[in-house]
């Protein structure tokens, strides 16, 4: 039994693994109940989709290297969320049509920008799916460190954020500076999104950010709670789908997100349970 | 420099002391345009300390915009709103509630978090709550009966209490003008009954209270003045003043029937309902 658990961390790439699903689950797990409460799931998958051409120019001039794909990612992310904010602001279209255009947008750009390599389908389902078995130690690093800077703002700004989720209209009133917040926020998610891109993708990217915390949300009624179950299930999903994907030969990025959904359902399930008792 | 109490910790460039001899609301010549056409049309009036007034008017009449002009959340397009004095963003002392339906009751908050939102605007960025405002919490709930359920979920809570948790709020914000936007909407007797023995106590604190209702007959037996508001001013006054006739008829035109009793009294029929007011902010 012990056997089944230790046999594949005598892998180097199975722990780097690990240790990178644990940090990005756990990341996008507390981002990711802002996500759900304030109904952002649309933007947070926009969002991961449109990193895409980001990441095909620093593919494109770094030939390989993964800062790169990091640096361009972010770039692409934070053009993408202004770009958002500006058209639904500055114009009478709505906030979800600004975010499908844009999203659209440059997703095609991102696939472009990719078929002008040779072998674009394997470079691009990479991209697409993620691979959470190849991370590096620099990566690790990038991770944590951006990591560890999303969840010490979502700490030094929580009642902040608080506010502005639940009463926009008390935030005014109480002079908070919600534009700013606003978009801090947004940069949270952005950066959430790019760290995470080697684990599952930008395919599934939003995954990592509404399942687990929905599925918390299900369970509390206070939101440090919330965050912790979520963080909680975004571990156990990064984990039970990691061993999946080393037993059964599955895509990691695809087994990670099946085991949050799996959970989620368990979940839901539960509470259907309780509330016909 | 010294602090005022009742300037945000956020933005601490604005210093708005309140004036002494100035009313505790002033309009002039305020307009709101929306979409071309006039949202609030030339209103001028004068609201005194610790009045109680009641808005009325028929739906879109621009009861919510009046509201969130006066709390700084949308700016007028013309004229002065002067709140003690001072514009209304150099202020946290007003307190807007919302209509219950356009709260998430559903959020993952306590009746003491809620309430406890209303001091951060005081306990500024990168600040926990300390024990001052959680004392100033729990006395907050205790003035309006809330204190037992401090701990429960807001989706645990019934019509009055979802109302009162809000009051609390506006208390541990303190609040010297509270705006309540179509609060009655929808409440039983009882709990409106609650509600005024609330606000009966905010009135010795010499707060200012404006009520945005739909209810005529609540509006005449439990305000000091009412204004009939339809984009225009249409009248502001006591109740015998105001209540007339012709006021009504011009506010609410076809939606409304007025029926003559034996006593003279006017029975007044309200033909609205909830949606309707447009949502600027």
């Amino acid at each position: 039994m012990l056997e089944f658990f230790v046999e594949p961390l005598k892998y180097a790439f199975m722990l780097r693994a690990l240790a990178g699903a644990l940090m990005v689950g756990v990341v996008c797990a507390v981002v990711g109940t802002y996500v759900v409460l304030r109904g952002m799931a649309f933007f947070g998958d926009a969002l991961a989709h449109s990193i895409l051409p980001g990441v095909a120019v620093g593919y494109l001039i770094g030939g390989g290297a993964r800062e790169p794909l990091f640096w361009g990612a972010l770039i692409a992310a934070l053009i993408s969320a202004v770009g958002i904010g500006a058209i639904s602001r500055g114009t009478k279209i709505r906030e979800d049509t600004a975010i499908g255009i844009i999203f659209a947008g440059m997703f095609a750009l991102g696939i472009a920008l990719i078929s002008t390599v040779r072998n674009y389908s394997v470079d691009l389902s990479h991209f697409l799916f993620g691979d959470v078995l190849s991370v590096s130690a620099s990566d690790l690093w990038l991770v944590a460190i951006f990591g560890g800077i999303i969840i010490l703002m979502v700490f030094v700004f929580y009642k902040e954020f608080l506010v502005l989720s639940f009463d926009p209209i008390l935030a005014i009133t109480l002079r908070l500076p919600s534009r700013p917040l606003d978009y801090l926020l947004m940069l949270l998610i952005a950066i959430s999104v790019v760290v995470s891109l080697q684990t599952v993708g930008v395919a599934l990217m939003v995954a990592m950010l509404i399942t687990p915390a929905a599925s918390a949300y299900l369970l509390t009624r206070r939101l440090p709670v919330m965050m912790l179950l979520s963080a909680v299930f975004a571990v156990l999903s990064g984990l039970i789908g990691l061993y999946l994907s080393y037993y059964l030969n599955i895509a990691s990025g695809a087994a990670i997100v099946l085991s949050a959904t799996v959970i989620f359902g368990l979940v839901w399930i539960g509470q259907a349970a309780r509330k016909m008792r | 420099m010294r602090k005022n109490k009742n300037q945000s910790n956020y933005m601490v460039h604005r210093y708005s002391p309140h004036e002494k001899e100035t009313p505790a609301l002033l309009i002039s010549d305020l307009c709101y345009r929306y979409n071309g056409s006039y949202a609030l049309d030339h209103l001028n009036f004068v609201i005194n300390l610790g009045e109680r007034v009641a808005v009325v008017g028929p739906n879109g009449a621009g009861k919510s915009t009046l509201f969130k002009v006066i709390a700084g959340v949308i700016k007028p397009s013309e004229g002065v709103v002067s709140v003690y004095g001072h514009e209304p963003s150099g202020h946290i002392c007003i307190a807007y509630v919302p209509q219950r339906n356009q709260v998430n009751w559903n959020f993952p908050v306590t009746v003491a978090d809620v309430v406890m939102m209303g001091r951060i605007g005081k306990m500024g960025p990168l600040r926990w709550p300390r024990h001052k405002d959680w004392e100033i919490v729990h006395q907050a709930l205790r003035e309006v009966g809330m204190y037992a359920l401090a701990n429960s979920g807001i989706n645990e809570l019934s019509g009055g209490q979802q109302q009162r948790v809000f009051i609390a709020r506006a208390l541990a914000q303190e609040a010297e003008l509270i705006l309540m936007d179509e609060h009655l909407t929808g409440l039983d007797q009882t709990p409106q009954e609650d509600l005024f023995t609330i606000l009966d106590a905010l009135r010795l604190r010499k707060v200012t209270v404006m009520v945005a209702l739909h209810d005529l007959k609540t509006a005449a037996e439990r305000f000091d003045r009412v204004i009939i508001l339809n984009r225009r001013l249409v009248g502001l006054g006591t109740a015998e003043q105001v209540l007339t006739p012709a006021h009504l008829k011009e506010a609410y035109g076809g939606h409304l029937r007025l029926v003559p009793t034996i006593e003279g009294v006017l029975v007044v029929e309200d033909t609205c309902c909830d949606e309707g007011e447009h949502n600027h902010a």
